[in-house]
């Protein structure tokens, strides 16, 4: 018989303790830290409107906000003005962002599969990248008048850069293996993009478009803000202009909402789609 | 060391020549390596083969040669009377990596080469010959599994299969387990061995290990570096089916001490 048993220890039976080194603070649920945050947000807020340190016209109670915000909340729900120009804006996201979909995984594609993509064109992506892309926006509405198409131009402007860089880094994710595999299986160049290359890339692809989900949004409404027009981004002008922050802060805030959703609309896509690949969430998520 | 002789090599008298190199050499244009000289062999018909030397004298070069990967230089490839031009059918290969893609199951990757040359329908058809092999090297059950849940071992047995799946008529094989631990190591050998028995496929492989080499191989050839080339080729006469116990023998510990010995005087020129 062997010195070592499978149960040589003198407390056989006895489990052993491990002492797990989570702060208090990392301990807490989810949904009660978020509400701590939140209230103290609030709380601030309350205190600084209600102490009188800011003006009620640069900065409206949260209860104010909350009142413009059910009202806003019946304009949309009983299909008003609101509702109209919400419409508005998210069709110049929809078609930007279908646009940018469209013309920036194109250019990924042109850029990270080819050599001549890679050496001509990626540089003036580059250089037109940095450009402050916003300052386009009168040149589109000379283009293309005050109308929703202009905002479509800028959304999709601003959206397709993300895209095209996150597909063009998508095709270079795959290892050299695997190329050198479907080299021996005599793969054509196209099978090995569609059946290899563009799976492989599939996690940086999203990336680009959850990047580009973001700045459709700010397109949208940066050329409302500057094109005019009766989108979403137009009412919160007015409302800007005729001091009524109250209505400025809950416009906003259902802006966001639709941002959220269509953030969250692609996140839920990647989830389906590349169902291998486990995004890491954050650095505290066990 | 006379070099010219020992480039003069013809494999174990099994069956025809399968593969024939003549003169084979390899410079990379890009940084003007001479990653092989003059390499001649030939492989007949269900032998064994195996590769060693040490990093970098041309192993995987010689290997990507014969695969059709990459051209050599100078020198001629043939393989079943036909001259190896670009990938073949009849060529499977393995490498270090399993290489699994996570998006399709075990299965699924098994059938990928038919589903390339071929055709979806006709990777179709192939499940059923994909399932017999799994069940071969011992993955029943695991068939509609996604590679990551395989375990290394598991995910090696996995690209075994896709190598098999077109029943190539040669296997070449580029350290095709050096990334497993040495107990699933040996089993794999040993699978492999069965393997090529039964298929009665021509295998050729690279590896770092002189056991592994000595263990499974007909002949080894021993390589050495700048410029990569055939020092010696040593045949192993140890009866057929091979045992891991034979690993004990007195005959299976003079060779390998002959190919160490062979290996240590490639260090120094
Ligand atoms: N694609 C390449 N371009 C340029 N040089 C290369 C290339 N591949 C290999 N070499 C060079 O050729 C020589 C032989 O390389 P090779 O990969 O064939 O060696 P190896 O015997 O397989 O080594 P290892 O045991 O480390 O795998 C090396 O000096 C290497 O630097
Ligand atoms: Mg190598």
């Amino acid at each position: 018989m062997s010195d070592v048993q499978a149960n040589s220890s003198a407390d056989a039976g006895q489990d052993t303790v491990w002492v797990q080194e989570i702060s208090l603070i990392d301990s807490i649920p989810r949904w009660i830290a978020m509400t701590f945050v939140f209230v103290v947000f609030v709380g601030t807020w309350q205190l600084t409107t209600s102490l009188g340190l800011v003006s009620p016209i640069i900065l409206p109670t949260p209860m104010e906000t909350l009142k413009d915000m059910i009202f806003v909340g019946q304009n949309l729900l009983t299909g008003g003005y609101m509702l109209l120009a919400l419409w508005i804006t998210m069709k110049e996201v929809i078609y930007g962002f279908a646009l940018a979909i469209a013309i920036g995984f194109s250019l990924g594609v042109l850029v990270g599969e080819t050599a001549f993509g890679e050496k001509a064109v990626m540089p003036y992506l580059v250089a037109i990248d940095t450009m402050p892309k916003v300052a386009f926006a009168p040149l589109f509405v000379a283009w293309l008048g005050f109308g929703i198409e202009s905002k479509v131009a800028l959304a999709a402007f601003i959206a397709t850069f993300p895209i095209v860089v996150g597909t063009a880094a998508g095709l270079h994710a795959a290892d050299e293996n695997a190329r050198m595999l479907f080299k021996t299986m005599g793969a054509t160049r196209m099978q090995t993009l569609i059946k290899m290359k563009l799976p492989t890339g599939l996690p940086q692809i999203f990336t680009g478009l959850k990047i580009g989900a973001v700045g459709v949004m700010a397109g949208a409404i940066t050329g409302e803000f500057l094109g005019g027009g009766r989108g979403f981004g137009e009412l919160i002008r007015v409302a800007a202009s005729q001091l009524n922050t109250p209505r400025v802060f809950s416009l906003i805030l259902y802006l966001s909402l639709v941002g959220l959703a269509l953030y969250v609309l692609v996140q839920w896509t990647q989830r389906k789609v590349v169902f291998w690949h486990k995004e890491r969430v954050g650095a505290h998520d066990a | 060391m006379n070099t010219a002789l020992a480039n003069e090599y013809s494999g174990a008298p099994h069956g025809a020549p399968v593969y024939e190199l003549t003169n084979v050499s390899k410079t990379y244009a890009r940084n003007k390596v001479v990653a092989l000289t003059e390499v001649t062999l030939t492989l007949c018909k269900g032998s064994f083969t195996s590769v060693i030397g040490s990093s970098g004298c041309g192993k995987s070069t010689l290997l990507k040669i014969m695969a059709g990967l990459i051209p050599p230089t100078k020198g001629r490839v043939v393989l079943q009377g036909r001259p190896v031009t670009g990938p073949r059918r009849d060529i499977g290969m393995m490498f270090q990596q399993a290489t699994l893609f996570p998006w399709k199951t075990a299965v699924e990757n098994i059938v990928l080469p038919i589903e390339i040359r071929d055709g979806a329908a006709a990777a179709k058809k192939a499940l059923d010959k994909a399932h017999e092999l799994m069940e071969i090297v011992g993955l029943k059950g695991f068939e509609n599994v996604y590679p990551n849940e395989l375990s290394g071992g598991m995910a090696q047995r996995t690209s075994i299969c896709r190598m098999l799946i077109t029943e190539p008529a040669v296997l070449l094989l580029d350290e095709p387990f050096s990334a497993l631990d040495e107990l699933s190591r040996d089993m794999m050998n040993m699978e492999l061995q069965r393997i090529c028995r039964e298929q009665n496929a021509t295998a050729f492989l690279v590896t770092h290990s002189i056991q592994e080499a000595v263990i499974l191989s007909d002949d080894i050839i021993v390589m050495k570096p700048r410029p990569g080339r055939i020092a010696e080729v040593v045949p192993v006469d140890l009866p057929r089916p091979r045992t891991l116990d034979m690993m004990t023998t007195p005959k299976f510990g003079a060779i390998v001490d002959h190919i160490r010995g062979l290996l240590d005087k490639g260090e120094d020129m």
